[in-house]
């Protein structure tokens, strides 16, 4: 029988790492870094964001989780077309050897741009449309494009490891294409599929704080780059937790989906 | 002619250079409603010979006749019995039958299509399991699940894989009898690859050696004329057993000591386990090879007699 705090060490030992970080912050905000708002500092500027977290202020003035609510909105909306655009073309490189010969190497040359190149490009492709968000499109487009990758390319990886036997099976049966997609290829992918899905999540949240910041939409991120350029760093502190907690958490609901297909 | 028949079937894999040439010069007729069991060595090409006649793969040179088409693309009137069972693990047991039988029989209503696929769980005593998925199964249930989305299928001619390689005696009897009444039962032009003489003897109306590989040919076909049916207990004293049994293995035999080699290959187990997503290497440039699966991670080396 262990003793009962080592029964506990699941708990205690990450509070304990917490403080030590809480310990440095506080250090090094009445040490080298004068302008770093201390952990007190932080939570007692912080509280009416947290308290209030539906309040509406004004456009860049309010609530923690309504700000991040609008910056989830965005991100389901740029995500979702990821994974629309995405999982076709992750199909088309993983069936065709001319497909892939043909776009592999772009696409390797695309999937490290990062979101701060991507933006102004976005800015520009919709900047002559008539009646629509500029702002909005350009952020989407960036999510999208940057997202999309991992969800390509293990989606490819996943149809090119689709066993023989399978298809053989299918070809037994003569099941046509369509049927020989949807009750073959699809469920004998989805585990890949799904790996793709919970990467691309991640890089889409990445994406929204770049999105926001160079667009000045109200979320999370453009809150943040709002109060950094207004000299209240306290909130940036807050942002930053806020950011990593909800980014966190977009993980773990997404391997708990990846594992109900895994086993399947 | 014949029902089924191949002629002068020649068949390697790989490039030039590195090539082996698995079967060569095979010829083969198989008559309607009979019963042929071919018996080879592992690594022979038994698989690949079963491949070709279900129309899975095409001979580099011959011909593939069947039922009067000239080597036609397969369908459910060959049905095959994979050697690695081939099962879809994400359907259930009964899932797996339906499919077939859902593809198969789309002109009969859900409600016969649902009791002619209860009826063939059934009839491989997997109804008790009809809703586990395949990673659930021993390997011998999955070998019965197999065979009765085969079955299921009322295919023309069975083609028989080494179906009962991962059964124990006792299941292995009850389904060699199974096999034995369906054939009876229904007719059935039944060809039957395994390794195991006796198995073919007294199964087959006709037992064919495949000798080793590589360049392996098939043997003179020695004709197995103890009446239907057949029990397993009588037949193992009879005279004419023993001396069908003494000419199969002397051919082979013969065939073996011919010369010696060691080969080292790929084992393909059964695909049961899901895709191992970290193993598989980031994709570059250039063409890619599939990623590798846990259960492919795995190598034999053998001594053949070639
Ligand atoms: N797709 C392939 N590519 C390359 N070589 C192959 C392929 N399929 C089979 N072979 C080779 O052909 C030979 C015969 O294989 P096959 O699977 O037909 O043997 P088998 O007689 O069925 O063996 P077993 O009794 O173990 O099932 C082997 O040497 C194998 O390595
Ligand atoms: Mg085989």
């Amino acid at each position: 029988m262990k003793p009962s705090w080592q029964r506990l060490d699941f708990l205690l030992l990450p509070l304990l790492g917490g403080a030590f970080i809480l310990l440095l912050w506080h250090l090094s905000s009445h040490s080298w870094s004068g302008d770093l708002p201390d952990p007190a500092k932080t939570w007692h500027e912080s509280k009416p964001y947290v308290l209030e977290p539906w309040a509406k202020r004004g456009e860049l003035d309010q609530g923690i989780l309504r700000f991040t609510m609008l910056s989830l909105w965005l991100v389901a909306k740029g995500y979702a077309i990821a994974l629309i655009i995405g999982t076709p073309i992750g199909f088309f490189l993983g069936l065709s050897p001319t497909f892939n010969k043909a776009f592999d190497p772009i696409i390797q040359i695309l999937r490290p741009v990062s979101p701060l190149a991507w933006l102004p490009l976005g800015m520009v492709l919709f900047a002559k449309l008539k009646g629509v968000n500029v702002t909005e499109l350009a952020a989407l487009f960036t999510i999208a494009l940057c997202s999309m990758w991992p969800t390509v390319l293990n989606t490819a990886v996943g149809v090119r490891a689709i066993p023989t036997d399978y298809l053989n099976v299918a070809r037994v049966l003569k099941l046509s294409r369509w049927k020989t997609l949807t009750k073959v290829m699809i469920p004998a992918t989805l585990p890949y599929m799904f790996t793709g899905f919970r990467l691309s999540l991640g890089i889409a949240w990445l994406v929204i704080v770049a999105a926001e910041m160079l667009t000045g939409r109200p979320g999370v991120g453009g809150f943040l780059w709002q109060q950094y350029n207004a000299l209240i760093y306290e909130q940036i502190i807050l942002c930053i937790l806020t950011i990593g907690g909800v980014g966190f958490v977009l993980d773990r609901l997404m391997s708990v989906i990846e594992r109900r297909f895994k086993t399947a | 002619m014949s029902f089924l028949q191949l002629q002068g079937v020649s068949m390697g894999f790989g490039l030039p250079g590195r090539r082996t040439e698995v079967l060569a010069d095979i010829d083969l007729e198989i008559e309607q409603g009979e019963f042929v069991a071919i018996v080879g060595y592992s690594g022979s090409g038994k698989s690949t010979l079963m491949s070709i006649l279900a129309g899975l793969l095409r001979p580099e040179s011959g011909r593939v006749l069947f039922d009067g088409r000239d080597t036609p693309e397969p369908g459910p009137d060959r049905g095959l019995v994979f050697q690695n069972y081939s099962l879809l693990p994400w359907l259930t047991v009964y899932e797996n039958v339906a499919l077939a039988v859902d593809q198969v029989f789309s002109n009969l209503s859900p409600a016969e299509r649902r009791s002619h696929t209860e009826r063939f769980v059934a009839m491989v005593n997997l109804t008790p399991a009809r809703d586990k998925r395949p990673s659930e199964l021993s390997g011998g249930m999955r070998q019965r699940v197999s065979v009765a989305r085969t079955l299921a299928m009322q295919p023309k001619v069975l083609l028989l894989d080494e179906p009962l390689g991962a059964l124990d005696a006792l299941t292995r009897a009850t389904l060699q009898d199974e096999i034995a009444r369906i054939r009876l039962a229904e007719k059935q032009t039944v060809v039957l690859i395994t390794n195991d003489p006796d198995e073919a003897i007294l199964l087959a109306d006709r037992v064919i050696p495949l000798t080793a590989g590589p360049r392996a040919t098939l043997g003179p076909s020695i004709p197995v004329t103890l009446p239907h049916p057949r029990d397993r207990r009588a037949i193992h004293g009879n005279y004419d057993f023993k001396q069908i049994r003494h000419e199969v293995t002397q051919y082979l035999l013969k065939a073996r000591t011919r010369h010696r080699t060691t080969l080292t290959r790929a084992l393909v187990l059964p695909d049961v386990e899901p895709e191992d997503i970290t193993h598989k290497s980031p994709p570059m440039f250039g063409p890619k090879g599939r990623a590798r699966r846990r259960n492919e991670v795995k190598t034999e080396t053998v001594e053949v007699s070639l």
